[in-house]
C-alpha cells in the first residue's frame, strides 16, 4: 500500500484543484449569478457562439491616413507660401503620396528651397527639374515616416473604438490589434448589431465647411464643378414615413475647422421641436477659430459636414463667441446619443472597413449549449453503458476515469481561462469517445495477458506495460494535431482545439495513472482469482 | 464480451489486391469529383460572402424567401432549409461581402417579415471579406502541412527509434519546400500554398523511401488516403468546406494514425518474438490479434461522434459527418493500406 500512497496524493491532488476552479461556475449556473462569487473567482468562459453576441474584424485604410497627412503638408505648404509672399504655379498632391510644387523665378526658387530646408524637413525629394526659370519638384513622405503614420493610424484607432465602446456600455468586450492593420472586436451580448456597427465603423470626422453660394448647384450637378468646390449630400430621413430625402450642396473643399478642437459632446432636447440634438463645445483655440469664422462669414452658410456628409448648413446670423455649437439632423434619441460618443472619442485617423463579421443571437447560442449538453450527455451514457457491458468490473474503473475526465476539462477550462465554444463542446464529446480508447488499449492487453495463463496480478502489470508506449504515441499525434490547429484556428474553431488538447492530457493522465491506482487498489493485499474484464 | 474471437484468423494481407482496387478507385472518384466541382466548394469561411440564418414564425415557402431577398438587393441567394422542417428556419447564402455591410441584417429581415408577413429573427449572421477568405484558406492549408510534417518527423522518429534520420528528413523536406517557394516566386506562378503542399507530400514520400523509413511510409500514407477519401466524400455530396471542417480533417489526421500506430506496435513487437516467419505471416498475425482493439477504438469514438451528427444541431452537423467518414476510413486504411504498403517494402527491398 505504500509503494503508490504518494501517487495517490499527487492524483487527489490534481482532482481537488479541478474540483476548485469548477465550482464558481456551478455555484453561479445555480444561483443565476453573473460573475462567480466563489474563490478562486475563475469561471469557465462561454464563446460569442454560444453566449451569442459580435465578432468582427476591422482593417484600418492605413493608405488613407498618409494620403490625408500628406495632404495636411501640401496645404499647410500653400499657407506658408501664401504667408511669405513667395509666388508658385501650384503645390498639389499627386500619385495620392506625394506632393508636386511648381515655382518660378530665381528667387522665389531660392527662398522656397530655404522654406523647405527649415520648416518641412521630413520631406524626402523625389526628383526635381528645372526648366530654364521654373522648378518643379517632387516630394514624398520617407518610408520609415510612412512606416510609422500607418502604426499610428492603426494604434489611434484602436484606441478610438475601444473608447467609443466604453462609453456605449458593452460588458467584457474585447478589443485587440490583429497583425499590423486589422483590429479584432468580440462584443458578447449585443443585441441591436447594425447600431454598434455604426458607432464602431463611422471615421467620424467632423468639419466646418462654408458654402459656395456663387455657383449654381444644378450646374455643378451636371459637371461644372468650379475647382476648390465639391458638391455633398445632405440625406434627411423622415422617422415615421422611413422616406429619405437627399440634398446636394456645392460646399468649398477648404475644411475651416475640424473635430480636432472639441472637447465635448452632449445630446440636447430642443425644446421647440422636442427634437434631440448633439450641442457641441470647442476647446479655447477652437472657439477663437470659430469665433473668426462666424466673424468673417457672417449671411453665408456654414456646412456641418460629418464623414463627407452634410449634416445641416445653417445661415451664420452673427459672430458667434463662447465656442459652442449644435448638430441637427432629425435625430432619433438613439442616434444622437450614438453621435455624441463618437464625436467625444473623437475621429478615426483613417476609415476602416469591416472586412469579417459572425454574429449570433442570444436564442440560438442557448439552443447550442442545449443540444451540446444533450449531445455530451447521450453521448457519455452510451459509451459508459458500453463498457460496463463490455468489460464489466473492469470498465467500471473505465467510467469512473472517464468521469474524471470530463471534470480535468472543466477545471482546466476554468484554470486556464479559456473559452468554451460550440466546436469546444464538439471537442468534448469527441474526448469521451476517445478517452476509453486508452483503456481498452489496456484492457485488451490484459485479457491477452490472462488468455496466456498469467494471474490476474501480473496480467495487469504487463498490460499496463506494454499498452502504454502505443497509449502515448496514439495520444501524441492527436495532440501534435490539436496543437497545430490551435496555433492556425481562430474564434470558435481554436476552442476546439483547446478542449481536444485538454482533453488528451486528462485521459493520459486518468487512463495511465488513475485507472491503475484503481486495479492496483483491488489488487493490492487480496488474493484475487478472477479479474472482472 | 467479446465481439472479435480471440483466436480469429483472418487472412487480412491475402485481401491486399482487392483493398488496393477499392482505395485505388475511391481516390480515383475523389480526383474526379473535384475535377467536376472544379475543386472543393468553400463555404463563406474560405470564399468570402454572407450567410444569415433566419427564423420566420410561421411556415413559408422558398419562393416567399427569395421575393423577400429580391426587394432587399440579394437576387442571388441561395436559401437552405435549416435543420427541421418544422422550424422554420432557413440558411441564406450570398456571394456579397460589401466593406460597410451596414444595416444589411436589418434590412434583410424587414424585408424578410414584410414578404412573408411573419416575424423574422435574424439568429445567425456572417460576412467573410474576400481578402479574409483568402487568409484563412491559406491559414487553413499551413495547418494541414504543418500537422503532417510534425506527425511525419513524429512517426518516423519513434518508429525506426531514428531520430537523428527523422532530423534530416525534416530538415531536407524544409528546405525542399523553401526550394520550390522560391522558384515558384523566381518565375512569377502564383501558384498558392496548396502546389507547395503537393511538392512536400511528394519529397516526404520520396524521402521515406530514400532513408529507408518504412513505417513512416505507411502511416503518412494512410494518413493521406484518409484525408483524400474525406474530402472526396464532401465533395461527391457537394457540402461546403468550412473552418469546423479543417478542424474535423486535422482531427482526422490525429485519430487515424491510432490504429495504425496499434497494429505496427504489434507487428514490431511480433517481428522479434517469430523471427522464423515470412514478413507476410506475421503482419497478418498482428493485425488479427490487434482487430479487436482496432474495432473497438473506433467503435466508442463513432457513437459519440453519431451522437452529435443527431442531437448536436445543424451547425456542427457536418463536422461531426467528417468525423463518421474519418474514422470509418482510418479504421480501414489501418488494416488494409499501412499493413500492405509495409508488406510491399519488404518485397522491393531486402532488408525488414
Amino acid at each position: 500500500m505504500k509503494k503508490f500512497s504518494w501517487k495517490i496524493g499527487v492524483v487527489a491532488a490534481i482532482i481537488i484543484i479541478a474540483f476548485i476552479y469548477i465550482l464558481p461556475t456551478i455555484g453561479m449556473v445555480l444561483k443565476g449569478e453573473t460573475e462567480p462569487g466563489l474563490w478562486p473567482h475563475k469561471k469557465i468562459n462561454l464563446g460569442l457562439d454560444l453566449q451569442g453576441g459580435m465578432h468582427l474584424i476591422l482593417e484600418v485604410d492605413t493608405d488613407k491616413a498618409v494620403e490625408s497627412t500628406v495632404e495636411r503638408i501640401s496645404q499647410e505648404m500653400r499657407s506658408l507660401l501664401k504667408k511669405k509672399h513667395i509666388r508658385h504655379g501650384g503645390v498639389d498632391r499627386i500619385e495620392t503620396v506625394k506632393i508636386e510644387a511648381k515655382i518660378s523665378g530665381s528667387e522665389n526658387i531660392d527662398r522656397f528651397r530655404k522654406l523647405l530646408d527649415e520648416d518641412f524637413k521630413e520631406l524626402r525629394i523625389v526628383s526635381e527639374n528645372t526648366d530654364a526659370d521654373a522648378l518643379t519638384i517632387i516630394l514624398d513622405l520617407p518610408d520609415e515616416e510612412t512606416a510609422y503614420i500607418k502604426k499610428s493610424a492603426a494604434e489611434q484607432a484602436l484606441e478610438k473604438i475601444r473608447n467609443r465602446i466604453d462609453q456605449f456600455g458593452v460588458s467584457e468586450p474585447d478589443i485587440r490589434n490583429q497583425g499590423e492593420r486589422r483590429i479584432l472586436i468580440q462584443l458578447p451580448g449585443v443585441k441591436d448589431t447594425d447600431r454598434a456597427k455604426d458607432l464602431i465603423g463611422k471615421t467620424a470626422l467632423l468639419e466646418f465647411k462654408l458654402l459656395n453660394e456663387t455657383h449654381d448647384v444644378d450646374a455643378a450637378l451636371k459637371g461644372d464643378i468650379p475647382p476648390g468646390s465639391e458638391i455633398l449630400y445632405q440625406i434627411k430621413k423622415d422617422p415615421n414615413t422611413k422616406r429619405v430625402q437627399k440634398t446636394p450642396f456645392l460646399v468649398k473643399k477648404r475644411t475651416l475647422l475640424s473635430g480636432d478642437y472639441l472637447t465635448e459632446a452632449r445630446v440636447q432636447i430642443d425644446n421647440q421641436y422636442n427634437e434631440p440634438h448633439v450641442s457641441i463645445k470647442f476647446n479655447k483655440k477652437g472657439g477663437r477659430l470659430f469665433e473668426r469664422i462666424t466673424a468673417e462669414n457672417v449671411k453665408k452658410r456654414l456646412a456641418i459636414v460629418l464623414d463627407d456628409r452634410i449634416y445641416s448648413a445653417p445661415v451664420i446670423q452673427e459672430k458667434i463667441s463662447g465656442g459652442e455649437a449644435r448638430i441637427t439632423g432629425r435625430f432619433t434619441h438613439e442616434e444622437a446619443h450614438d453621435l455624441a460618443i463618437i464625436l467625444r472619442a473623437g475621429a478615426l485617423p483613417a476609415p476602416v472597413n469591416i472586412i469579417e463579421e459572425r454574429t449570433v443571437g442570444p436564442s440560438l447560442g442557448i439552443e447550442s449549449i442545449r443540444k451540446g449538453i444533450l449531445s455530451i450527455m447521450v453521448g457519455g451514457i452510451l459509451v459508459i453503458v458500453f463498457m460496463v457491458i463490455y468489460y464489466k468490473g473492469a470498465g467500471l474503473i473505465a467510467d469512473i476515469a472517464l468521469i474524471l475526465n470530463i471534470i480535468l476539462i472543466a477545471g482546466g477550462l476554468a484554470a486556464f481561462q479559456a473559452t468554451l465554444t460550440l466546436p469546444g463542446i464538439a471537442g468534448i464529446i469527441l474526448t469521451i469517445g476517445m478517452a476509453v480508447d486508452a483503456n481498452v488499449l489496456i484492457f485488451e492487453r490484459i485479457r491477452e495477458e490472462m488468455r496466456l495463463g498469467r494471474t490476474p496480478r501480473s496480467a495487469v502489470d504487463a498490460g499496463y506495460e506494454r499498452a502504454t508506449l502505443t497509449i502515448l504515441d496514439a495520444n501524441v499525434t492527436t495532440l501534435i494535431a490539436a496543437l497545430v490547429l490551435f496555433q492556425f484556428g481562430t474564434g470558435a474553431v481554436k476552442g476546439f482545439a483547446v478542449t481536444l488538447s485538454l482533453g488528451v492530457l486528462a485521459s493520459l493522465f486518468t487512463a495511465l495513472f488513475v485507472s491503475r491506482m484503481i486495479f492496483d487498489y483491488f489488487l493490492s493485499g487480496r488474493k484475487i482469482k478472477q479479474l472482472s474484464i | 464480451m467479446q465481439f472479435v474471437k480471440s483466436d480469429i484468423n483472418f487472412d487480412f494481407i491475402g485481401k491486399k489486391q482487392s483493398a488496393f482496387i477499392l482505395s485505388l478507385l475511391m481516390i480515383a472518384i475523389t480526383l474526379a469529383s473535384l475535377a467536376i466541382h472544379k475543386g472543393p466548394r468553400y463555404g463563406i469561411d474560405f470564399a468570402g460572402g454572407t450567410l444569415i440564418q433566419a427564423k420566420f414564425s410561421s411556415t413559408v415557402d422558398l419562393n416567399t424567401i427569395q421575393a423577400g431577398l429580391k426587394t432587399a438587393g440579394l437576387e442571388n441567394s441561395s436559401v437552405q432549409l435549416f435543420g427541421d422542417s418544422a422550424a422554420n428556419e432557413y440558411l441564406i447564402r450570398t456571394e456579397r461581402s460589401e466593406k460597410k455591410s451596414e444595416g444589411l441584417s436589418s434590412k434583410v429581415s424587414a424585408a424578410l417579415a414584410e414578404a412573408s408577413g411573419a416575424t423574422v429573427e435574424i439568429s445567425r449572421f456572417e460576412m467573410v471579406g474576400p481578402q479574409v477568405g483568402k487568409d484563412l484558406r491559406e491559414k487553413a492549408l499551413k495547418a494541414m502541412f504543418f500537422a503532417l510534417l510534425f506527425i511525419t518527423i513524429y512517426i518516423s522518429g519513434r518508429f525506426e527509434s531514428e531520430w537523428i534520420k527523422s532530423g534530416i528528413m525534416a530538415g531536407l523536406l524544409i528546405s525542399a519546400v523553401v526550394f520550390a517557394h522560391n522558384i515558384f516566386a523566381y518565375f512569377k506562378w502564383d501558384v498558392g500554398i496548396g502546389y507547395l503542399i503537393a511538392v512536400a507530400l511528394i519529397v516526404t514520400l520520396a524521402l521515406f523511401w530514400v532513408l529507408q523509413l518504412k513505417y513512416a511510409m505507411g502511416a503518412i500514407v494512410a494518413l493521406i488516403h484518409d484525408v483524400m477519401i474525406t474530402i472526396g466524400v464532401f465533395s461527391i455530396l457537394d457540402l461546403e468546406f468550412t473552418l469546423p471542417i479543417i478542424a474535423a480533417l486535422l482531427t482526422i489526421i490525429g485519430y487515424s494514425l491510432n490504429d495504425t500506430i496499434i497494429v505496427f506496435d504489434r507487428i514490431r513487437e511480433n517481428l522479434k518474438k517469430y523471427r522464423k516467419e515470412s514478413s507476410a505471416v506475421i503482419i497478418n498475425k498482428s493485425i488479427n490479434e490487434t482487430i479487436s482493439r482496432t474495432i473497438l477504438t473506433s467503435l466508442t469514438t463513432l457513437m459519440v461522434v453519431i451522437t452529435l451528427f443527431f442531437l448536436g444541431g445543424g451547425i456542427i452537423h457536418d463536422f461531426a459527418f467528417a468525423m463518421i467518414i474519418g474514422v470509418l476510413i482510418g479504421t480501414y486504411s489501418s488494416i488494409f493500406v499501412a499493413s500492405p504498403i509495409l508488406l510491399a517494402w519488404q518485397k522491393t527491398s531486402a532488408k525488414f
